[in-house]
């Protein structure tokens, strides 16, 4: 249809009708230019450095003039054996934890008291502002939030230390610096950081839900748990996937908040794959290891993300065949 | 729940409005309080940042400060040169999010509104791409772009990041098209418009609003990426304010004072773009989440 009336548009009509001015092109053929440059983009940036770094993966290369050796599988032969590369994955739940887990349950329940609870008795002004709050940390760039948060927790100068030594506590923790407590500390700044997200998707998600069936809940006597459970929850179930696919993805490619706030110490506690993969780049040199790392973990990523849309999927269908 | 501790004292008077009455002051009390706790480290921080380095060592960090100190935040504008930083900041963040909207809105127009062939497997790979670890293309990258002369230069960081922003922008923003109103595009068509006239005059206007919103979204995230830069800039007189906040840790000039005022500083200009554009940026999130 569009081939028709925009047949007048002489220099489209070169591109793609002229080579057979009988047979008419499918009226889509006509956009692809639009997408040649972005497409073309995408090749160069994304495309090809994904697959050479595959190819580095299965070659010993010490980066810049180095002659590049074709190892085959050695890297990931190596990485099976090595406790470093696991325990960069271990630490990843522990990610997953600080980054999906905590913040998704408790941003469940911020949201759902502002918009239920404090929103319809103080107003809609009340929660908003308190939702500012909370989404606050989200905006400071990483690195800037890593810097606050070393030194807050930072051993000798610290804020937390020197509060705890002002109470009488002689000798406080070395919260990032020692290797049982530097775990729980990058997780509770992760936490501080990733708790507005689910907050403000949540609350707009609950803008979605029609506001009788609350008032209908309500009639009926339905408490505010009630009511959670009954209509916040199944309501905000699209949403709620949203938030665990983007933040799982995120947790599993953390790097920034490591490298500002342990570069992975001590002793390897707060290590992450990313992380890992990095050091191996450019501290150590170990072109191909460090490639091998970044291909699993990037396997390892799709394969989550996968799992988790199949999920939803299989819930969205659950639910359409029983209403 | 808090509802049950706070009726007991009450019970006497059964009036349920008198009840939810003082339940609410609970709840709100207890929602402010997780506010304070996240705010308690910006707090901190500003209280932090003009304090004398003696005055901190005496008082500690929950004083109030004996007269402002500026010597902190002066040390570290000069020590990391900040004008030169705020502006390599604003222009790669700036030129990202002009070109990363324009190619997002070139792809979506292929996609959304041409409808051509293959466009599930197009958004597909977009989709997939946003989800990339940047260390599976960051060696690559970083040797394509000595290879071209792009060492060391914003351009890299400039020409990636807008592919990888307009990744994203393209999956949102196709599904936004897909929806687009054929009366309009039919009218325009039978008033002799091109597709590219269709572009600018009939799509454009329309969904400007989500395109400003992704423009904002893109100048953020890249005002806040770390790593990409961290690599590929790798001289002082090019990096952008994250990585020369980062790369001063463990400074021995970084005392408490010097160490809040640069973070302070270097969230400021966040802050401000947060401020201004809040309202566009909620309305952004929403529109994120919603498939």
């Amino acid at each position: 249809m569009t081939t028709q009336t925009l047949g007048k548009d002489a220099a489209a009509k070169q591109q793609t009708a002229t080579p057979r001015p009988k047979r008419k092109a499918p009226h889509w053929v006509a956009y692809l230019p639009y997408l040649v440059p972005g497409l073309a983009a995408f090749v160069l940036v994304i495309g090809i450095p994904l697959v050479t770094n595959i190819m580095y993966s299965f070659q010993k290369w010490k980066g810049g003039m180095a002659p590049h050796t074709w190892v085959g599988l050695d890297n990931y032969q190596a990485l099976l054996h090595d406790d470093a590369f696991w325990t960069s994955f271990r630490n990843s739940i522990s990610m997953i934890v600080a980054m999906v887990i905590i913040p998704t349950i408790i941003g469940l329940l911020l949201a759902s008291v502002l918009f239920d609870y404090l929103g319809k008795r103080f107003g809609s002004r009340t929660a908003s502002v308190l939702r500012a709050t909370y989404y606050l940390p989200q905006i400071l760039p990483v690195a800037v939030a890593g810097v606050l948060w070393n030194w807050i927790l930072n051993a000798q100068t610290g804020a937390v230390n020197e509060i705890l030594r002002s109470l009488g506590v002689d000798n406080p923790p070395n919260w990032l610096g020692s290797p049982d407590t530097a775990m729980p500390s990058v997780m509770l700044v992760l936490v501080w950081v990733q708790i507005g997200y689910p907050v403000v998707i949540f609350m707009s998600a609950l803008q979605r839900v029609d506001p009788e069936l609350y008032e209908a809940a309500e009639l009926d006597g339905a408490g505010w748990g009630r009511r959670f459970r009954a209509i916040t929850l199944p309501q905000i179930k699209p949403e709620t996937f949203v938030v665990v696919l983007t933040c799982t993805v995120a947790a599993l490619k953390v790097f920034g908040p490591i490298y500002v706030l342990t570069r992975g110490g001590p002793e390897g506690s707060t290590l992450v794959p990313s992380y890992y993969s990095y050091l191996n780049f450019f501290d150590k040199s170990k072109v191909g290891y460090g490639a091998a790392i970044a291909t699993v973990l990037t396997l390892v990523i799709v394969l989550v993300a996968v799992v988790i849309l199949v999920v939803q999927a299989r819930s969205e269908r659950k639910e359409a065949e029983g209403h | 729940m808090a509802v049950e501790t706070i009726k007991a004292p009450v019970a006497s008077r059964p009036d349920a409005r008198h009840r939810t009455g003082k339940a609410r002051w609970f709840i709100l009390a207890a929602a402010v309080l997780v506010g304070l706790l996240i705010l308690a480290p910006i707090l901190i921080m500003v209280l932090n940042a003009f304090k004398s380095p003696s005055d901190y060592s005496q008082n500690g960090p929950l004083s109030w400060p004996h007269g402002l100190y500026f010597d902190g935040l002066k040390a570290f504008w000069e020590r990391v040169n900040f004008p030169q930083k705020l502006w390599n900041s604003i222009f790669i963040s700036g030129v990202v999010a002009i070109f990363g909207t324009l190619l997002s809105l070139l792809n979506a127009y292929a996609i959304g509104i041409g409808k051509i062939k293959g466009r599930l497997w197009v958004v597909t790979l977009f989709l997939l791409a946003t989800m990339l670890p940047q260390e599976a293309l960051i060696y690559p990258l970083f040797t394509m772009a000595q290879n071209v002369g792009l060492g060391n230069s914003p351009w890299s960081v400039i020409i990636i990041f807008t592919v990888i922003q307009s990744a994203f922008g393209t999956y949102l923003l196709a599904s936004v098209l897909a929806t687009f109103p054929k009366a309009l595009l039919e009218a325009a068509a039978l008033d002799g418009a091109g597709r590219w006239t269709v572009l600018w005059k009939v799509v454009f206007p329309i969904v400007r609003p989500t395109l400003s919103v992704l423009m904002i979204f893109f100048f953020i995230w890249t005002w806040n990426e770390f790593f990409i830069p961290l690599v590929m800039l790798t001289t002082n007189d090019t990096q952008t304010i994250p990585i020369a906040l980062a790369s001063l840790q463990g400074d021995r000039m970084m005392d408490a004072p010097t160490t809040n005022a640069g973070a302070l500083i270097s969230l400021v200009p966040a802050l401000i773009f947060f401020l201004l554009f809040q309202r566009t940026l909620t309305r952004g999130v929403t529109a994120g989440s919603v498939k």
